[in-house]
């Protein structure tokens, strides 16, 4: 048999040799491993090669927001056509590196705040996108197809071997980090500070290609802070029927919550409705969310034990380190958080519950706008089923007994959506048809972005009441089931009255006088904190909350 | 802005307002103000509408429907002003407005 011929290569480890080669060119303008602020730009010009794979980290909190502005200043003759593989696009350097020419290709998450410009540019032509991915799905290609050849990180501290401290919002650093170091590819750090003696190592030196000491602290954004104060009765009663319909039924004891108004009344009703419901150490014992500052109340009352996070948030960071028992602390005090860590211990949860702008007849739903590119983020993994899941937990038995009636017995992730039937300005949630089949024709995209799977999905709280779609047969009933939750939306009043009835009499709907929930005590009064200062002072002055969250 | 107006069949044998004197309940939170008063109109439910999003009749129409039969109402006039507040919101709030029919205002 003949061997087909090969392809000619130049030995088993041309990427090495080619990070030499950039160390030596990049080198010239470090001082050991440390690069001066002014000449970062220089530096990128060095290292990066035109083609290059490149990411800037950036995801909810931290930015490398100083590295993306250096990279934006470069020359396009000589760094150009680059394919940027990070998780977010939020920052406008972002997409100026693509307005110059520097790079083309993309392939993404989320891009939030800049999701319309993104959207302006690919219709110009500017981004290729390659695709939209959730952050585990973008972080597993990093170790298979996408591996960065250069990737520029932000982290709080070095010293002047590389070692880096991270502080709390370590997030998405060691996929990044690990992906990158071991395929002999470039790593930049962007600190704070340079220091002598570290708290604590979060990335080992030898891993680290060069460190510049940004002349601003790198940004963060508070985005799991929830007044209390917007909280609304509406929200208040959906809450009751979370508790008493969902958690109380199955037992559920670990969990992922969204970061929405939805869930943040959750929280705040866990030790004043549930208390007296009894609930204590029987529900919410284990999260894997951010230390979203509504959940203090429920830390301090003894009902969450234990949260591990995907990263820190603002003004939460000494109300954290002070409780070691509940989060996940370094040597040196301050917490560690980790991204993938965090979604993975969401996945194989025993509950997601979230929120979403639309649901469709199956259940499907998305938070696509029109005119908009977005993206998914996290939502997709932590709100599908773990099929992948084999231990047994009461919650998960239950919700498998009630999805599986015949044939092999399994168990059941739980996959809750919590919504309004009308949104501001008297849109519908309830939809026949998602805008994301219209979002997939204006952006040429593979298939319409569903956030969560009708099929993933078990329950739909509104605040007429709960879905249980586990216990719906066919998709005409599932169809109803979603009807009749749907309120005064135009797909509420097109309900089958009489299939809405005996899906109720099935439990496959259930209105509060069902399940025990007094609509009379959806009242603000029911909130364990009504403001932010409330907040605080359940934390005894531990947390701090951001300027702008201030008002006294 | 738009008025609309809605007149309900209601309970015939519903109670009247006794020696003229109206009962009333009222609910006020942000620009969202419900009034319900219990007069005699010969057994009729008259509703006023006040609201910012126009286009919205049927719906309302549906909520004001459903909240006169669950609770059996006659011999009511409702006026609700609806601060551009959502059918959930209004529908809590004329529950709680007739829960409080008769007593002093919060």
């Amino acid at each position: 048999m003949d061997a087909s011929p090969r392809p000619p290569r130049t030995g088993w480890n041309s990427l090495a040799r080619n990070y030499d080669a950039r160390m030596l060119r990049g080198g010239a303008l470090a001082d050991g491993k440390v690069v001066a602020p002014d000449r970062a730009t220089e530096l990128l010009e060095a290292v990066i090669e035109p083609h290059d794979r490149i990411c800037i980290e950036g995801n909810n909190q931290k930015h490398a927001d100083f590295l993306a502005k250096a990279l934006a200043t470069v020359s396009p003759d000589r760094v150009h056509d680059l394919h940027v593989v990070q998780s977010n696009i939020a920052l406008a350097p972002h997409l100026d590196i693509f307005e110059a020419g520097i790079a083309r290709r993309l392939d993404f998450c989320y891009a939030g705040p800049q999701g319309l410009r993104l959207a302006q540019l690919v219709a110009d032509g500017k981004v290729q996108v390659g695709a939209i991915h959730t952050y585990l799905e973008l972080y597993s290609r990093y170790f298979t197809d996408l591996t960065p050849r250069v990737s520029l990180i932000a982290a709080e501290a070095a010293d002047r071997d590389g070692n880096l401290y991270t502080g709390p919002n370590t997030e998405d650093t060691p996929a990044i980090v690990e992906a990158t170091a071991f395929k002999s590819g470039i790593l930049i750090a962007q600190v704070n500070r340079i220091v002598d003696k570290l708290p604590r190592v979060d990335v080992p030196g030898d891993w680290v290609s060069f460190v510049v000491e940004a002349p601003t602290p790198h940004y963060i954004e508070p985005i799991f802070t929830r007044d209390p104060a917007a909280i609304t009765e509406i929200q208040v009663l959906m809450a009751m029927m979370v508790v008493r319909g969902i958690y109380e039924k199955y037992g559920v004891t670990r969990l992922n919550h969204g970061i929405g108004f939805d869930t943040a009344a959750v929280e705040l009703i866990l030790p004043t409705y549930a208390e007296e419901l009894g609930l204590r150490g029987k529900i919410c014992r284990y999260m894997s969310v951010n230390p979203c500052p509504t959940l203090i109340p429920a830390i301090e009352s003894g009902f969450v034990e234990a949260i591990h996070c995907a990263g820190s948030e603002l003004g939460m960071e000494r109300y954290v380190a002070e409780r070691s028992d509940v989060f996940f602390i370094g040597r040196d005090g301050s917490m560690r958080s980790n991204r993938i860590f965090c979604q993975l211990a969401g996945h194989y949860a025993d509950l997601f519950i979230g929120s979403t702008l639309q649901i469709d007849l199956e259940g499907n739903s998305s938070t696509a706008t029109l005119a908009r590119i977005t993206g998914f983020g996290g939502a997709p993994n932590f709100g599908s089923e773990s099929r992948g899941r084999r231990h047994g937990s009461p919650a998960w038995l239950q919700a498998g007994r009630e999805a599986h009636r015949a044939g092999m017995p399994r168990g059941r992730k739980l996959v809750v959506q919590m919504v309004e039937t009308f949104r501001e300005g008297l849109s519908s949630t309830f939809v026949e048809k998602l805008d994301a089949w219209e979002l997939m024709d204006t952006f040429d995209m593979p298939l319409p972005p569903v956030m969560v799977y009708g099929d993933d999905l078990t329950h739909i709280v509104t605040e007429e009441g709960i879905a249980n779609l586990l216990l719906c047969d066919t998709l005409a009933e599932r169809a109803q089931a979603i009807r009749g939750v749907a309120g005064y939306t135009a797909v509420g009043r097109a309900r089958d009255r009489h299939m809405v009835e005996t899906l109720r009499e099935r439990g496959a709907i259930l209105y509060p006088e069902d399940i025990g929930v007094d609509k009379r005590l959806a009242n603000r009064d029911l909130l364990a904190a009504r403001s932010i200062k409330d907040l605080v002072r359940w934390s005894d002055g531990l947390y701090a909350p951001p300027a702008r969250f201030r008002n006294w | 802005m738009e008025r609309l107006e809605f007149r309900f069949a209601g309970r015939a044998d519903a109670p009247a307002a006794s020696d003229g004197e109206a009962l009333v309940g009222v609910v006020g939170s942000g620009n969202l103000e419900v009034m319900i008063e219990q007069v005699d109109l010969g057994g009729e439910c008259l509703v006023t509408v006040d609201t910012s999003i126009n286009g919205f009749v049927e719906t309302w129409e549906s909520v004001l429907r459903d909240f006169m039969e669950r609770h059996r109402l006659g011999n009511v006039r409702v006026s609700i002003n609806d601060g551009g507040a959502t059918p959930a919101v209004v529908a809590l709030r004329l529950d709680q407005a007739l829960a409080n029919l008769g007593k002093p205002p919060r």
